[in-house]
């Protein structure tokens, strides 16, 4: 069977590709073009405008061919997803991919300069340069790499996200969720710091709760906010009421994919810019097996950590150890795994492979999920024809249909509540639900 | 160890699978499952998504295939050509000879060939095993244009799907006046219809096939009307029958299937005829004695396992149920639906103002409901199936319809704009994401 397949944004399709779509194509290559071209500073379009072009290429063209792809599908037959294509089969282009991005998180945590921020005072150049425009508007400063990241994690969760919509528009949970998703990501995650720090105010992302915002408790971050008056308490107060209350309660009522499937990020960024490759996702019992060593061993980590943290800012006690060990954690869990691992290795092991293996919230979450949550997969009764699709897109990894197929519901500690196993499922066997009781 | 009787399992489909498995939770027999069709079970029923490339033959598998390894379960791969009860013996098409203590078979459909000229003709194909896809793609790959499908049911309405996912133009051609008529009422078959028209499909209905013409390959067809049709390839779906030729000439009890009395037992004892291939000679009240389908094929394996293992279970065909999907339309169907619906039962048929979801209840006159048909909206199996076993009245059923809504969350599950009568063949369109989103800022009571 042999496909074409261009990239990540298509359903590969073996229908001939329309005009406009080969347009909407080029459009959108243009722009990520740009962007690419001016890491090595290779732009000569005048500096004000690139950006901007680049970003109306990049949404115009994903816009475009999304909604052409969508409106065939009224009339034709298209698989809601396909394992077809050398990147999803997990081929060369994969393993290009996977490189170019870990690439770029290497860079980003560890070299920024070679993307062009400028040091002592130079001014940024390359492709963090480009962003400065768009830096000063928002808060008058120019860009640094956190911003570039931010503005491009959100361009894709934006552009990516209304894609899965349109996919899923027969669908409302698809809807809602993904909409809630590019909120939070836009709003929460990327304007409202942005805009702190226009107003001097520390960055926070207020929906980025303890323990996946592990240095909630750090002195820095502590010092930070006690410094900044009225708003540094709320945020303080806020933090700890969302960790301590919030987050058991939702979960209690709605499960763990309010948070993960609903807010998060991370969450976000897998289930828009990750869709295509959900069954890439290990669904072996030995994979099963690593993942509740993994997390929860992060999980008691980040709790010792933040003790010890805590214990040496109040006794004294203990402070060069507890340094290290937040130096190390940031380095090998909050860089490495969650970005350079969770994200670069998005075309070798699917989306959520930060989300399954290593998030401290998922674990916490997980637990209370597993133990004291009215949410549930019900099954329909013995309606399942083991067909696959389930377990297949499951990018958790989770075996859905071998509880389906003996009609029992499923109550798994990392099931992140997406729907998908629901969504792709032939016969309507699978229903998402708040039990009541 | 020796002492272990060996039980074959001729069929390695849903039924077969399940039978073994349920033997091994209750006994420590020899067993042996003889397929020719793959290597490990898979999901018949996944056939178009491994087409349509939504899906990998591994990702069907029933279960992983270690599993069989570790409950072990021999699987062998070979063809089943004749069967000696005397002598309780098996010939495979490798020439070997296998001894059996009990048998088990599962050896499922195949499907019916319509008795015309042209059927060998390349470009014609039906679909039921894994090969088929094999031949359906090696017929594409002439550039194929055009495809008629022969009888419009369920396999027929997935492989016009497959068809169509490659650009293909698809008609039917069908014996009813509309499709699939010979199960469903008018306006279900209806709504089917107008799903389908909107996919591009023709259907022409009061066809009958009479030849498949060409000459080195499929040209067209002739229907018994005189209309000729082009078409380079020629999809038959006119239904299965259970594939039992082999066992002709052993003494078995054979009439369309391998009747089985009531513990699926044949007329030999020591052999049991589950799944598609199973007749059951006496079948309950307004029941089939052939239910090819996927959950009557699962739960005869069951049933068979506790016998053999000397369980003594009686096999209930239970409250009858089938789902299945017509493209993105799906139905849903629990106890007895008749397509013609004649006293002593009436029914209630229900419709969204969209023209795209429906219910019916079939209910006695004496006023307790006997059957209920979704299209386009999910049911709960078991509150379903608690009302027809409990012949609730239609009045109870009715109000509290909505707690048997099973469609995903934030559906609207109130069941307004539904009309107890059926606007017709309405044009209107499914609320487009535009109005969707508009309904957001809409106030709601
Ligand atoms: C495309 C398609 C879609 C379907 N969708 C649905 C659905 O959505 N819902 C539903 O309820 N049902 C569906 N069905 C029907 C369902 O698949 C069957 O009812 C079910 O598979 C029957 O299972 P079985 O185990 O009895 O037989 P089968 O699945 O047919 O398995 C029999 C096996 O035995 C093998 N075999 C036969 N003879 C021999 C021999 N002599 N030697 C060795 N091996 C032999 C065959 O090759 C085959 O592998 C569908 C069928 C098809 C073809
Ligand atoms: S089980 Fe279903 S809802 Fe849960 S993570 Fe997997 S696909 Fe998503
Ligand atoms: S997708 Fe649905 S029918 Fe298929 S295996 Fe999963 S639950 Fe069963």
């Amino acid at each position: 069977m042999n496909y074409r397949s261009i990239a990540l944004t298509d359903q590969t399709n073996p229908l001939s590709y329309t005009s406009l779509q080969l347009v909407c194509l080029t459009l959108l290559y243009l722009g990520l073009s740009i962007q690419f071209l001016s890491i090595f500073d290779l732009i000569f379009l005048p500096r004000q405008w690139t950006l901007g072009l680049s970003i109306f290429l990049i949404i115009s063209g994903a816009l475009g061919y999304t909604l052409s792809i969508e409106n065939r599908k009224k009339t034709t037959a298209q698989p809601l997803y396909t394992i077809q294509g050398n990147i999803r089969q997990k081929k060369w282009s994969a393993w290009l991919l996977a490189l170019f991005l870990t690439t770029f998180y290497v860079l980003l945590y560890l070299r920024p300069d070679l993307l062009g921020l400028g040091k002592n005072n130079t001014p940024n150049s390359g492709l963090i340069g480009l962003y400065d425009g768009l830096s000063y508007w928002i808060k008058g400063k120019p860009a640094s790499e956190w911003f570039v990241y931010g503005t491009m994690y959100t361009l894709a969760i934006t552009c990516l996200g209304i894609r899965v919509i349109f996919k899923f528009s027969h669908n409302r949970y698809q809807v809602y969720r993904t909409l809630s998703i590019i909120f939070f990501q836009l709003i929460f995650a990327f304007l409202l710091p942005e805009i702190l720090q226009a107003f001097n105010k520390p960055y926070v992302d207020l929906k980025n709760f303890w323990p996946l915002n592990y240095y909630f408790f750090f002195d820095w971050n502590i010092d930070q906010l006690l410094a900044s008056g009225q708003f540094g308490f709320f945020v303080l107060g806020w933090g700890t009421v969302g960790f301590l209350v919030l987050t058991p309660l939702l979960t209690y009522y709605f499960g763990k994919r309010w948070y993960c499937s609903w807010v998060c990020g991370c969450g976000g960024l897998a289930e828009t810019a990750g869709d295509e490759f959900r069954h890439l996702s290990d669904k072996s019992k030995k994979a099963w097996k690593l993942e509740k060593y993994l997390i929860y061993s992060i999980l008691v980590i980040v709790v010792l950590m933040t003790l010890l943290i805590l214990t040496s800012r109040f006794t004294g006690y203990l402070i060069s150890i507890s340094q290290s060990l937040a130096h190390w954690y940031g380095l090998i869990i909050g860089a490495m795994f969650s970005g350079i691992i969770g994200v670069g290795f998005y075309p070798l092991f699917g989306g959520r492979v930060w989300c399954r293996f290593g998030c401290p919230m998922a674990a916490y979450l997980g637990l209370l999920q597993k133990m004291k949550s009215r949410f549930r997969i019900t099954t329909n009764g013995g309606q399942c024809i083991s067909c696959g699709n389930c377990s297949t897109y499951c990018e958790m990894g989770i075996d859905v249909k071998s509880y389906a197929q003996q009609g029992k519901d499923i109550v798994r500690a990392s099931c992140v509540g997406c729907g998908i196993c629901s969504a792709v499922c032939p016969r309507g066997v699978l229903k998402l639900e708040n039990i009541n009781r | 160890m020796s002492h272990h009787p060996h039980i074959i399992i001729i069929g390695n489909g849903i039924a077969g699978a399940t039978a073994a498995l349920g033997i091994r939770d209750r006994s420590k027999a020899q067993i042996t499952i003889i397929s020719d069709e793959t290597d490990f079970p898979y999901a018949r029923t996944a056939l178009m998504y491994v087409f349509m490339g939504q899906l990998a033959l591994p990702h069907t598998y029933l279960y992983p295939p270690d599993l069989w390894k570790e409950k072990n379960i021999n699987l062998l791969k070979s063809r089943v050509m004749g069967l000696d009860r005397e002598a309780k013996t098996l010939n495979l098409a490798d020439g070997r000879m296998l001894h059996y203590d009990q048998l088990i078979l599962a050896t499922g459909s195949k499907p019916i060939l319509p008795d015309c000229s042209g059927i060998d003709l390349p470009g014609v194909c039906s679909l039921y095993h894994f090969e088929d896809l094999n031949k359906i793609e090696g017929h594409l790959s002439s550039n194929v244009k055009n495809a008629v499908i022969i009888g419009g049911g369920l396999i027929g309405v997935e492989l016009a799907e497959m068809l169509i996912s490659r650009g293909i133009k698809v008609s039917f051609l069908i014996k009813e006046s509309s499709y699939w008529a010979n199960a469903l009422p008018k306006e279900e078959s209806e709504m089917i219809s107008r799903h389908l028209a909107e996919k591009g499909i023709t259907i022409l209905p009061n066809e009958e096939l009479l030849a498949i013409l060409g000459e080195h390959q499929t040209t067209g067809v002739e229907c018994k009307s005189g209309r000729i049709l082009s078409s380079d390839f020629v999809g038959i779906t006119i239904g299965v029958m259970p594939n039992v030729s082999m066992f002709s000439k052993t003494g078995l009890d054979i009439n369309r299937g391998i009747v089985t009395n009531q513990f699926l037992r044949t007329n030999d004892s020591q052999i049991y005829a589950i799944g598609d291939c199973a007749e059951l000679a006496v079948p309950e009240e307004n029941r089939k004695s052939i239910e090819a389908v996927w959950y009557t094929a699962k739960k005869m394996g069951e049933v068979a396992a506790a016998n053999i293992c000397g369980d003594n279970r009686i096999y209930e065909q239970g409250v009858w149920y089938n789902s299945a999907k017509f493209f993105e339309l799906e139905y849903q169907v629990y106890g007895y639906v008749p397509n013609t619906i004649e006293p002593p039962f009436q029914s209630h048929y229900h419709q969204h103002a969209n023209g795209q979801k429906s219910i019916r209840i079939v209910y006695h006159s004496d006023g307790f409901v006997v059957g209920i048909l979704a299209m386009g909206t999910r049911l709960r199996q078991h509150i379903c199936e608690d009302w027809i076993n409990q012949k609730k009245p239609l009045k109870e059923v009715l109000a509290y319809f909505a707690t048997a809504n099973f469609d995903p969350e934030f559906t609207d599950a109130t069941y307004k704009n539904w009309h107890s009568k059926s606007p017709g063949s309405s044009s209107s369109r499914d609320p487009s994401l535009a109005s969707f989103i508009f309904s957001f800022f809409r106030k709601r009571p």
